[in-house]
């Protein structure tokens, strides 16, 4: 304990030396993180300083080891240093599905080589991924995909369509699942393979959705020839390693939407749904007048509370050695149900002002809550429906009969 | 602080999973209900108890206690409330015994806490008034000075273990209106004083409470506990502590309700299969397990608070509190609907866990209840 107060202490010392001021309180979520890549502009340029001094250090990638551009921390360490990054209100570094998607699966999967290929350009924010899993006809039932991989020689030969690849078109690699062999039982026939989004024959095409935005991609390949040393794992065993990086996913989208909070810090008294239910209803004397609106946001802010301590027990029990318990199981499910509710409530609390599309009359703040709380409709949907997590529930945790 | 059990912690939860299984299961809470027993818990179970030094543990060692903490004791509690064991923490070690513990004086405590470290003093805190409702501080019993002491007047209701407590600690108004916080003071009542009188209730979940009338109660000034008029921040101490118990016990009782209908799933066949592999149950089980992790979560957070001496307590135990009431509730409800006619039955124990939750959620207060105080505490 009395290392971890050194460790605590240094990484105050060193994140107040080396953090740009101009970054302190900048939010690391999707709009406003870092997300890297080739092509990242930066509308703060001391975000890009901020990358460089936190890369250098490992600590984009705090618990990964050192010869691959991370941080070597302990599960303890990293877990002060994020406190201490809370405290002084520094955003991450860097996110991105690299870190919290590909990079843990190739730590536990990849060859050597590329590891050493793929994890030191995670770290420094030179590629950014993205992910190749969904197609047209493969949602839920994601094993009866059908993207083919014909095998020509050391090369794959690949043809097919990808859809809801978040960012595709501000990726520089994509990890994609493929049919490599389509005699074998369906989850036996799939390769895991990485992919240059440069290499000929990708093709992009965002998609609008209903809220006005395109974070997701339609993703066309048409005879894109990929060295066969990019496959992950073994050739046809690649639904091994997509459930693995399913369960990082899970993992990170609970993280995302409140987990990350961390349950032992104490939260500050009036939360943002709070501060917004009285910008739009009044202060009401210290209570929010609507009486009803008022018990849900309790409720909101309560089972928020409860999340975030179920994920730090988890974390706790991992720091301590215990293998993942079965409760992480509920992170993906409860998690975006967190987040859906929160999104509508924020909508409700607004009122009239909530109704804004774009144009005169709207605050640009409130519009940006509309378009949020459409975006969070998916929620429930991407990363494996919340109907598909409570069948695995079922059957993984509780053992009920199929 | 770290919410995993530590090894000693783990240890006394399966020493007390394994004692409770030997010497509590639900049939023997069945008996005591069956026979109307005159006590309603066993003397003998709570000697030995105290004997395995679960009474004590969160107690100063100067009075015989382990001098551990909630923590601990809830991992006690759990197991406990597995099996419904109706011996009397929640009224002597989470109520009586913090009470003194907290706003007691010397001399108080050096009388009263070793003989209940050992098992031979039953204690319990009257907090309720018929109008009371959740509101600590809705105190319409009395208290006007007589010389150098008080005298008591009023009604308690539903009074935890009151017809065994050889002490009562009666929360009576010394001053103020109706339902002020100031002008609260908590008297402990002997068992046998002139004017005290006892009458046992029968509740839904057939534990024990008892009416406490107090008819012109004489109680000296050196069995007043804490502050003349100020004892409702006390009382408000001991509830938030005595809710994180309760709640430890919640747990377990939703667990082992969970547990069981979990097994029923797997067993239980219709149109030929067992009926656990319907979609439309499966996913309402998984529903459970889900607030079952929630809360379990939230009990451990509160227990550490409380022995962290954590200043964001109140707001903790009413997160714990609203999940364990709102949980047990869908818990229990639903591990009725899925056992089907034979969950409505007498003779499953199913329908003793969903009335126990019934009066677990009432107990200090309900989720919206508590769910205000949080909003109320939050400053919104």
């Amino acid at each position: 304990m009395a290392d971890l107060e050194t460790f605590r202490r240094e990484t105050r010392e060193w994140l107040t030396k080396n953090a740009p001021q101009a970054i302190v309180g900048i939010a690391s979520n999707d709009l406003e993180g870092n997300w890297g890549g080739k092509r990242a502009t930066y509308s703060v340029p001391e975000m890009k300083t901020w990358l460089d001094v936190m890369a250098a250090r490992g600590w984009t990638a705090p618990t990964w080891p050192k010869e691959y551009g991370g941080g070597g921390l302990s599960p303890a360490e990293a877990k002060v240093l994020a406190q201490e990054m809370g405290k002084l209100r520094l955003p991450a570094p860097l996110i991105g599905f690299g870190l919290t998607m590909i990079g843990p699966t190739l730590l536990q999967f990849g060859t050597e080589e590329q590891k050493q290929e793929h994890l030191p350009r995670i770290c420094r924010g030179e590629i950014r991924w993205c992910q190749g899993y969904s197609e047209p006809d493969a949602g839920s039932d994601l094993a009866s995909l059908k993207t083919r991989a014909v095998r020509e020689g050391d090369h794959f030969v690949i043809t097919g369509t990808k859809v809801w690849t978040s960012y595709a078109d501000k990726a520089d690699w994509i990890f994609a699942l493929v049919r490599s062999n389509p005699q074998a039982k369906k989850q036996e026939g799939i390769t895991f393979i990485l992919v240059d989004m440069s290499t000929p024959g990708v093709t992009v095409r965002p998609i609008l959705l209903i809220s006005g935005k395109s974070p997701f991609c339609e993703t066309h390949f048409e005879n894109v020839r990929v060295p066969v040393k990019n496959v992950v794992h073994k050739i046809d065993a690649g639904w091994t390693v997509a459930k693995a990086l399913l369960g990082h996913e899970r993992s990170m989208i609970a993280d995302a939407f409140g987990g990350g909070q961390g349950g032992g810090q104490k939260t500050s008294r009036g939360s943002a749904l709070a501060r917004l239910a009285r910008k739009h209803l009044g202060d009401g004397e210290g209570r929010i007048p609507d009486p009803i609106l008022r018990d849900q946001i309790a409720q909101e802010e309560l089972d928020t509370r409860a999340f975030a301590l179920t994920v730090q027990r988890a974390k706790d029990s991992a720091k301590a050695g215990h293998r993942p318990g079965p409760e992480s199981s509920i992170f993906k499910v409860y998690a975006t149900e967190l987040n859906m509710r929160r999104h509508e409530l924020m909508v409700k609390a607004m009122g009239p002002a909530g109704l804004g599309w774009e144009g005169p009359g709207f605050d640009e703040g409130d519009l940006e809550v509309t378009r949020d709380w459409l975006r969070s409709r998916g929620n429930s949907i991407e990363g494996g429906t919340s109907e598909v997590q409570l069948n695995i529930i079922a059957k993984r945790v509780l053992g009920l009969p199929d | 602080m770290d919410l995993i059990l530590t090894e000693d912690q783990d240890l006394l939860s399966k020493t007390a999973a394994d004692f409770v299984a030997e010497h509590s299961p639900v049939a023997r809470f069945r008996k005591l209900r069956d026979a109307k027993d005159a006590t309603g818990f066993s003397r003998e179970l709570w000697k030995e108890m105290a004997g395995l030094g679960w009474v004590g543990i969160p107690f100063p060692e100067e009075f015989g206690g382990a001098g551990l903490g909630f923590a601990e004791l809830a991992v006690v509690l759990e197991q406990l409330g597995r099996k419904l064991a109706p011996e009397p923490f929640l009224s002597t070690v989470l109520l009586g015994g913090q009470a003194l513990l907290l706003g007691g004086s010397d001399a108080l405590k050096k009388e009263w806490l070793p003989r209940l470290v050992s098992g031979d003093a039953i204690l319990t805190v009257a907090y309720q008034d018929a109008k009371s409702r959740y509101d600590l501080h809705h105190v319409t019993t009395t208290a006007a000075k007589d010389g150098d002491g008080w005298k008591l007047e009023g009604e308690k209701i539903q009074v935890l273990d009151a017809h065994a407590a050889d002490a009562i600690l009666v929360a009576a108004r010394t001053s103020g209106g109706e339902k002020d916080a100031d002008g609260i003071t908590l008297f402990l009542v002997r068992k046998g004083a002139a004017g005290l009188g006892v009458e046992r209730q029968s509740r839904v979940d057939s534990r024990n409470a008892g009416l406490v009338r107090l008819s012109g109660v004489r109680v000296g000034a050196a069995d007043v506990v804490g502050g003349v008029g100020t004892g409702g921040a006390l009382l408000e101490r001991v509830i938030d502590r005595a809710t994180a118990g309760l709640c430890a016990e919640m747990l377990g009782s939703m667990q082992q309700a969970a547990e069981d209908t979990f097994q029923y799933l797997k067993t239980r066949t219709q149109f030929g299969v067992p009926i656990g592999s319907f979609q439309a149950l499966k996913h309402r089980a998984a529903k459970m397990y889900i607030e079952l992790e929630l809360a379990r979560s939230c009990v451990m957070a509160v227990v550490r608070a409380v022995d962290a001496n954590d200043d964001d307590l109140p707001r903790l135990v009413s997160v714990a509190k609203a999940r364990c009431s709102d949980a047990g509730i869908l818990i229990t409800n639903e591990a009725v609907q899925m056992f089907g006619g034979v969950g409505m039955t007498d003779e499953y124990d199913v329908g003793f866990y969903m009335k126990r939750a019934r009066v677990a959620e009432i107990t200090f207060g309900d989720a919206a209840w508590h769910r205000d105080r949080f909003a109320r505490l939050s400053g919104y």
